[in-house]
């Protein structure tokens, strides 16, 4: 368990996905990927381990992940084989509004 | 939380895509090149101790390199306007130091001599950054750091540094652009100045859609025609003045279709853009969605769209009412709020005018030395007055300051103005207000005829007359050839009043 920060990064230990955290909420909650907890994007640790197969429909860069009560947010950086979860809960990928291009 | 993290998701995900071109040059990166050259280029910037990056040049391959290199290394990025005098430069310059500056050869020795100026040539920062091989710390992820720097015009004052936190401009980027949302045929056309907020946000969209940028240093209605030609350009962004003269160049060429089959969209915003305008170039280009952006620098951009559906819908429609939503800003982006507010700060109702309020995440209202002018619940005061009709769509109404007030009676000139340019010999318009002996200020108007019209001053004031409260009719109208504008297409009102005051005396 531990606090998030805005602007944080993660990464998964268990296969190659990546987050930065968007919007936190003011809880401690513990962030896994691919049902395995997250680390801190800059810890020289290369995956290793199984995805669980409740945790494997992956992560997609560029995709946003919100949790139910969207108090949470967070931006896929670099997509992997596991899912994203916050205290066990999955994360779902927000719809984005397509808009016009203005610049 | 840092920018640099845009071009990171882009060069991993289509590294041989091209980035940027410079369109006089012919000059190149792909999204791996651009990447690869910001971080040797940080490691030069940290090396050298400077604590901003000057970039003080036309658009180039130095500019998405300078805004890049910059967030990497930690530093805030800080465009300057090259159509300054030196002396003007001079003084901006002086605020920013100890500094980094990247400049065309010919300001390097004068600039280079200035305290706390390390400068080096636009050239050799490009050279250098393909032959050095560094391997520079990873960036900073801490968004409150400072992204950007930007001068605001200054149109009256001293110039202020609007401040840019990480934050506020990937907020921006996340919540308005679709990661890879571009194709590889997407190519966008920049024209705006590089020291433009415009400017910037064109080159993180882009980068962040996969999007093909053609820059464009030097506007010319003739050369964006040309380079969006022969570059199959697909979108542009254009202030109104540009526009207007790309329609005036293409009725030149006796065209009845602009010829720019590729041109999927054309948006345009920093400024007021004349209905007789718009209409034309939707007719010019059939097939091209048009979208209206209202933004300033201190909202990282973009606040408000009137997107391509509702154009079309406006200019189709046959009620007054729903024509006039084609001048409208239309409505705010997902996740930012806009109130019209009165002088007391109270929310005005539907339709009436006031002053536009803007609150978000990409809104930062800070300025250096200052600190933020945000209220305690986070809400900015634009300073642009404004009203929003029933449905939540946006008018500009000129600046809060440009009320005209006549025996005690707030006036809009935008109000005017709309009457005014629904005259057929009328091509364009500033109505300011002037000193008055009798009603403190006095309504006063600048028109421009339309080629080949000739505008009867006595004529025009009862046009108004039928229109509107007597109050609002000009006491004195002048013909000019044409107003005063920025190269921004911002109208400098203030010179509008100095000589139609002095005129009137």
């Amino acid at each position: 368990m531990a606090a998030l920060k805005m602007g944080a990064r993660l990464k998964s230990t268990v296969c190659e996905g990546e987050i930065m955290v968007v919007i936190a909420p003011d809880a401690e909650l513990e962030m896994t990927c691919g049902g395995a907890a997250m680390v801190d994007a800059g810890e020289a640790v290369t995956p290793s381990g199984e995805v669980h197969p409740d945790h494997a429909v992956g992560v997609a860069m560029g995709k946003r992940y919100i949790d139910e009560a969207e108090t949470l947010e967070v931006l896929c950086v670099k997509s992997g084989d596991g899912s994203l979860a916050a205290n066990g809960a999955l994360l779902l990928q927000k719809d984005t509004k397509k808009l016009p291009k203005t610049d | 939380m840092n920018v640099m993290m845009l071009l990171e998701m882009a060069s991993a995900a289509f590294p041989e895509r091209p980035a940027f071109t410079d369109g006089s040059t012919g000059a190149s990166f792909t999204y791996q090149q651009l990447f690869d050259a910001a971080r040797q280029r940080a490691d030069s910037i940290r090396n050298s101790g400077a604590e901003r990056l000057v970039k003080l040049d036309v658009s180039n391959l130095g500019t998405p390199l300078s805004l890049f290199a910059s967030a990497w290394a930690g530093v805030p990025y800080v465009p300057l306007n090259y159509r300054l005098t030196d002396g003007e430069i001079q003084a901006l310059l002086a605020r920013v130091t100890p500094a980094y500056l990247v400049t065309e050869d010919s300001r390097l020795s004068a600039l280079g001599a200035v305290t706390d100026v390390q400068a080096v040539s636009t050239g050799s920062f490009l050279d250098d950054a393909q032959h050095t091989n560094a391997t520079a710390e990873p960036w900073a992820m801490d968004p409150e750091e400072i992204a950007v720097l930007l001068f605001t015009s200054g149109t009256t004052g001293e110039p202020k540094a609007a401040v840019l936190r990480h934050k506020h401009l990937v907020s921006y980027i996340l919540g308005s652009v679709e990661f890879a949302g571009a194709t590889e045929e997407d190519v966008a056309l920049v024209c705006v100045p590089p020291y433009h907020i415009a400017g910037i946000a064109a080159i993180m969209s882009s980068v962040y859609s996969g999007r093909h940028v053609v820059q464009l240093p030097n506007f010319s209605a003739e050369a964006w025609i040309e380079l969006a030609r022969k570059h199959k350009v697909s979108t542009a962004f254009v202030v109104p003045t540009m526009l207007a003269r790309i329609v005036e160049s293409l009725e030149a060429e006796g065209a009845e279709d602009a010829g720019l089959p590729h041109l999927a969209s054309l948006s345009y915003g920093g400024g007021k853009m004349p209905l007789s305008v718009i209409e034309k170039a939707m007719a010019l280009f059939p097939n091209t969605d048009f979208s209206n952006a209202y933004g300033l620098t201190e909202t990282s951009s973009t606040i408000c769209v009137l997107g391509p559906e509702e154009h079309r819908n406006a200019a189709a429609a046959t009620s007054e009412q729903e024509r006039r939503r084609l001048v409208s800003v239309g409505q705010p982006l997902p996740g930012v709020e806009i109130e019209i507010r009165d002088e007391d700060g109270q929310q005005v109702p539907a339709g009436e005018r006031g002053e536009i309020y803007v609150r978000g995440e990409q809104v930062s209202g800070e300025y250096e030395g200052r600190g933020s002018v945000t209220d305690s619940e986070g809400w900015f005061p634009t300073r642009d007055a404004g009203s929003m009709d029933a449905d939540g769509y946006l008018f500009l109404e000129g600046r809060a300051d440009d009320v005209i007030v006549r025996g005690g009676e707030n006036l809009s000139p935008g109000e005017i103005e709309d009457v005014i340019l629904t005259h057929p010999a009328v091509a364009d318009v500033a109505v300011v207000g002037v000193p008055s002996e009798q009603w403190g200020e006095a309504v006063a108007a600048a028109v421009v005829a339309k080629a080949g019209a000739t505008i009867d001053t006595a004529e025009l004031q009862d046009y108004v007359k039928e229109r509107l409260r007597s109050s609002r009719v000009p006491e004195l109208v002048q013909v000019w050839s044409e107003l005063p504008y920025n190269e921004t297409g911002k109208l400098l009102r203030r010179v509008v009043r100095t000589d139609l005051a002095a005129a009137q005396s």
